[in-house]
């Protein structure tokens, strides 16, 4: 029994057998999660339930449904690894069976936050344990001898002493008699014994992905299907008042000009908009310069960037705000200080951009509606449904399809609410929407943008004796907008005796929502941007600043149910990481140099070293060095190593490439790649990964990997040019 | 109009307007799927295709201009040596995260080293600029080029 497991488990855990139809066991656990142990993990929801399901067919298939959504993060391979291993069977006898949203059966079925690891790590090893149980329990009595004599291996049953043995499916309708065994009680491997998990697996669907056979959302065929375009008003917080269809009508292929109203809450419902649909989606597309249509944009009047910015120097300037957390006294503190520094940070909205632009795919016939979504959050998108359209769950059938690319911007269901107005409005026929990539930049979900007012105070021995950070977010007045909260529990709070956190909030019409490592990506730029001119100012560098306050290995809880924080786990990444960069054997050159930067989010503590060199005002990164902690064990190496790098590379786009989304009157400004670029393949540097172990069971790796390399890339630049990042995208004096 | 296409080796007929770009006569006329829509302004590279060999944007080229060419699409690139190399060598260190732009990247690689055999990196990460990956897995798509190419031996650990 692993030392984690009490902690996870539920005595209302339901693990059921049945004979699979052809003969063959089917195993099905349903296991209520505690709530203190989604606590542990910084999580308010209480009543989720996660499920596995294995089968075992006569011919020695394991089937292993994957319920989660897929959207590049690896979980559709990583999850069923996790049974396949305590099954003990070879990973060529696995298929993996794509579940749709059925939350009865399934549980949780969600990709967001980088919490399938941590949350499906006990639970999918204990039935894949439960299963393999069954089967030396089955062979037992084939054979008569007691189970504690067989032995597993590679999807087979052995007695070695009288020489028998029997494959899985041999014994699998026999198993399917039996009781199944007290899931807590079953025993686990050690991780000596693993042969699937911390090996190199190729993803499940990589070999249809090369060979370019219909698997995305967008590939979604049905007979009869038209394809739609959704225009939306051109400010955000728009609304539709009256449309003239007619040129539209007219034009090549259209069959269905469509005027809809949406339920007034343009953020989670159903936006204001005009779907034209056709035989051909560029027929649709062409339509929609046809479409006259009359707009209110008034509630948008005055949401621009410039008048943003304008109101966040004016909160700094004056104080305003609130405390978020006010420890010890920061304002004598400061004043008694040997020395004080200050200064003022920002960065702008971003969207997320998937390649794949958002589509929905949708059928509604006889009062029942068939979906079939790219989405990260299913079971979100069957609420929205019901409360935008009044469709009770009972009357939807949603299909889950892999997706490509999420980084949040799927956690939200808006065009799944579309094509269902869209398909509701032509009953019988199949219709797939799909945005141009246009509509994808100027209707996201964005990062929100934020600004900070850092002040520092340093005693005469060189120590941070005092901090504070004035964070002006988006929000109205008493909750900040999606995705814009601050981080009480940030560095260096709970390491310090002397700090404030402020906050103030300028009222937006635009959606904001969670990218990759949300609120992280951007608060860890800001704050370790800042505490590396803390060190430059107390005659250190940021990772020896990092070390001296971190102090001695302890565990610091979490405020606000952020997770706890372990001093311990973040010195070694820190160690770790100046280790593999040779960090005290370099010294920077005019124009190249070395930076560090030191994060913890979603669970994972991640240190990072950029090499970067500047030359004309252009930034090329040479080299990244990653340490990271997620736990006792990488489950998938091949997955997790391209998760790192697609993180590092992620964020030094962020950085480098120039994306910022703005706003003239809540317009965005911004339309496609050409204005807002993404990371193309000759800025990938070449990147070092370390992973330190520690003992805690694995966490995720879809966003920790992130937040560290901006700031680690900023304060290289520093280093190298003397030229302080304090705005982002990078903007250099050439 | 009507435009008798040749694509994968066979000859293909639609009824489209002349402006119709390639990528959308193959989606959503042919059912061809594989090619994807990325940006619709050739900023992307997720709908390459191979005309006459030649790696090009298909959102960017009107049906109308086509003519006799010879398509090919990530549907066929299996059945010709460099394809199959290059799938093999994808699979083999696995590259894809998401997986959507894969396919525009495969075509991409295969015109390289249609062009040049044993490519440098210079010239990969020249050939492959117009591919955006936004999982960022390029990393691993100068490597597979590079074992496709017979320049590097899968060591199980990609830098």
């Amino acid at each position: 029994m692993s030392p984690e497991a009490p902690a996870m488990l539920d005595r209302r855990a339901v693990l059921k057998a049945s004979l699979l139809a052809g003969g063959g066991l089917a195993l099905e656990a349903l296991i209520p999660l505690p709530a203190s142990a989604l606590e542990a993990m910084g999580e308010r929801s209480s009543a989720a339930a996660l499920s596995a399901f294995v089968s075992i067919a006569p011919d020695g298939t394991v089937t292993i449904v994957a319920k989660n959504p897929e959207i590049g993060q690896g979980v559709k391979t990583s999850l069923p690894m996790m049974v396949a291993e305590e099954l003990d069977c070879d990973w060529s006898q696995v298929r993996i069976a794509q579940a749709d949203l059925d939350s009865k059966r399934y549980g949780e079925q969600s990709a967001g936050g980088s919490t399938s690891t941590p949350k499906n790590w006990l639970p999918m090893r204990q039935t894949g344990a439960a299963a393999r149980a069954m089967l030396v329990q089955a062979a037992a009595h084939e054979w008569k001898v007691a189970a504690g004599e067989i032995a597993t291996a590679r999807g087979r049953l052995f007695h070695q002493a009288s020489g028998r043995s029997l494959g899985y499916g041999e014994v699998a309708s026999r198993a399917a008699a039996l009781t199944p065994p007290d899931l807590g009680s079953v025993p686990l491997k050690r991780p000596d014994e693993f042969t699937i998990i911390g090996r190199p697996v190729v993803g499940i669907d990589s070999a249809r992905i090369v060979r370019g056979e219909p698997i995305f959302g967008i590939d979604t065929r049905l007979p009869g299907m038209l394809y739609a375009i959704y225009q939306v008003a051109p400010a955000h917080g728009g609304r539709l008042v009256k449309a003239d269809t007619d040129a539209a009508m007219r034009s090549p292929g259209v069959r269905y000009v469509l005027p809809i109203r949406g339920n007034g809450d343009a953020d989670t419902g159903l936006a204001d908009g005009v779907a034209i649909v056709a035989t051909n989606w560029w027929l649709a597309e062409q339509a929609r310069s046809k479409l006259q249509v009359e707009w209110n944009l008034s509630a948008a009047k005055g949401h621009s960037s410039t008048e943003y910015r304008a109101k966040a120097n004016a909160a700094i300037d004056a104080g305003a705000g609130g405390d978020l957390r006010l420890d010890g006294d920061p304002s004598r503190k400061l004043a008694a200080a040997a020395k004080r520094i200050a200064a003022r940070y920002d960065y702008p909205f971003i969207a997320h951009a998937p390649m794949e632009p958002q589509n929905c795919t949708a059928r509604y016939r006889d009062g029942h509606l068939e979906v079939w979504a790219p989405t990260q959050t299913p079971q979100r998108g069957l609420e929205a449904l019901q409360r935008a359209l009044g469709l009770a769950p009972e009357s939807v059938t949603l299909h889950l399809t892999r997706a490509g690319g999420g980084f949040g911007r799927r956690l939200m269901n808006d065009y799944v609410l579309q094509v269902a107005a869209i398909a509701m409005a032509v009953p019988g026929v199949p219709v797939q929407l799909l945005w141009s990539r246009e509509d994808d930049i100027r209707r996201d979900y964005y990062r929100p943008g934020g600004w900070h007012h850092f002040e520092a105070g340093i005693s005469a021995q060189g120590e941070l004796i005092a901090f504070s950070d004035h964070f002006v977010t988006f929000g109205d007045g008493t909750t900040p907008a999606r995705a814009a909260a601050f981080n009480a529990s940030m560095p260096p709070a709970g390491l310090i005796q002397d700090l404030r956190y402020r906050q103030s909030m300028i009222p937006t019409v635009v959606t904001t929502g969670a990218l990759r490592a949300p609120g992280s990506n951007a608060l860890c730029f800001a704050s370790q941007s800042f505490l590396d001119e803390v060190a430059q100012a107390a005659g250190t560098d940021l990772p020896r600043l990092m070390l001296g306050l971190l102090g001695t290995r302890r565990e610091i809880p979490g405020r606000d149910n952020a997770a706890v924080f372990d001093t311990g786990r973040a010195r070694d990444v820190i160690e770790r990481v100046m280790q593999t960069s040779n960090w005290s054997g370099s010294t920077p050159q005019s124009g190249r140099a070395k930076g560090f930067a030191f994060y913890f989010s979603h669970r994972g503590y991640f240190a990072e070293v950029v090499d970067a060199s500047v030359a004309r005002g252009e930034v090329a990164v040479h080299k990244v060095w990653v340490a990271g902690d997620i736990g006792s064990q990488i489950v998938n190496p091949l997955g997790a190593e391209n998760q790192v790098r697609g993180a590092v590379i992620d964020g030094l786009a962020q950085a480098l490439t120039g994306q910022a989304i703005e706003f003239v009157d809540g317009v965005v400004q911004q339309s496609n790649f050409n204005d807002f670029p993404l990371a193309r393949m000759p800025m990938a540097p070449e990147i070092d990964i370390a992973w330190v172990r520690s003992d805690r069971p694995p966490t995720g790796l879809g966003e920790p990997a992130l937040p560290p390399v901006i700031p680690a890339l900023t304060n290289a630049i520093y280093s190298a040019t003397g030229q302080r990042v304090r705005s982002l995208p990078v903007r250099l004096s050439a | 109009m009507r435009y008798r296409l040749h694509i994968n080796g066979a000859t293909r007929q639609v009824e489209v307007p002349a402006e119709m770009p390639l990528l959308w006569v193959l989606r959503n006329e042919l059912g061809l799927v594989g090619t994807k829509y990325g940006c619709g302004k050739g900023f992307c590279g997720s709908c390459t295709v191979h005309v006459n060999g030649a790696a090009r944007r298909s959102c960017q080229l009107p049906v109308g201009s086509v003519g006799d060419a010879q398509i090919h699409t990530i549907e066929h690139i299996g059945s010709t040596a460099t394809g199959a190399k290059l799938q093999a060598a994808w699979l083999k260190i696995d590259v894809m995260q998401c997986g959507y732009c894969q396919a525009g990247q495969i075509m991409s690689a295969c015109a390289l080293l249609g062009q040049a055999a044993r490519p440098s990196d210079e010239q990969i990460n020249s050939a492959m600029a117009g591919n955006i990956c936004r999982c960022a897995c390029y990393n691993r798509i100068r490597s597979a080029i590079r074992i496709a190419a017979g320049m590097e031996e899968e060591s199980g650990h990609v830098a």
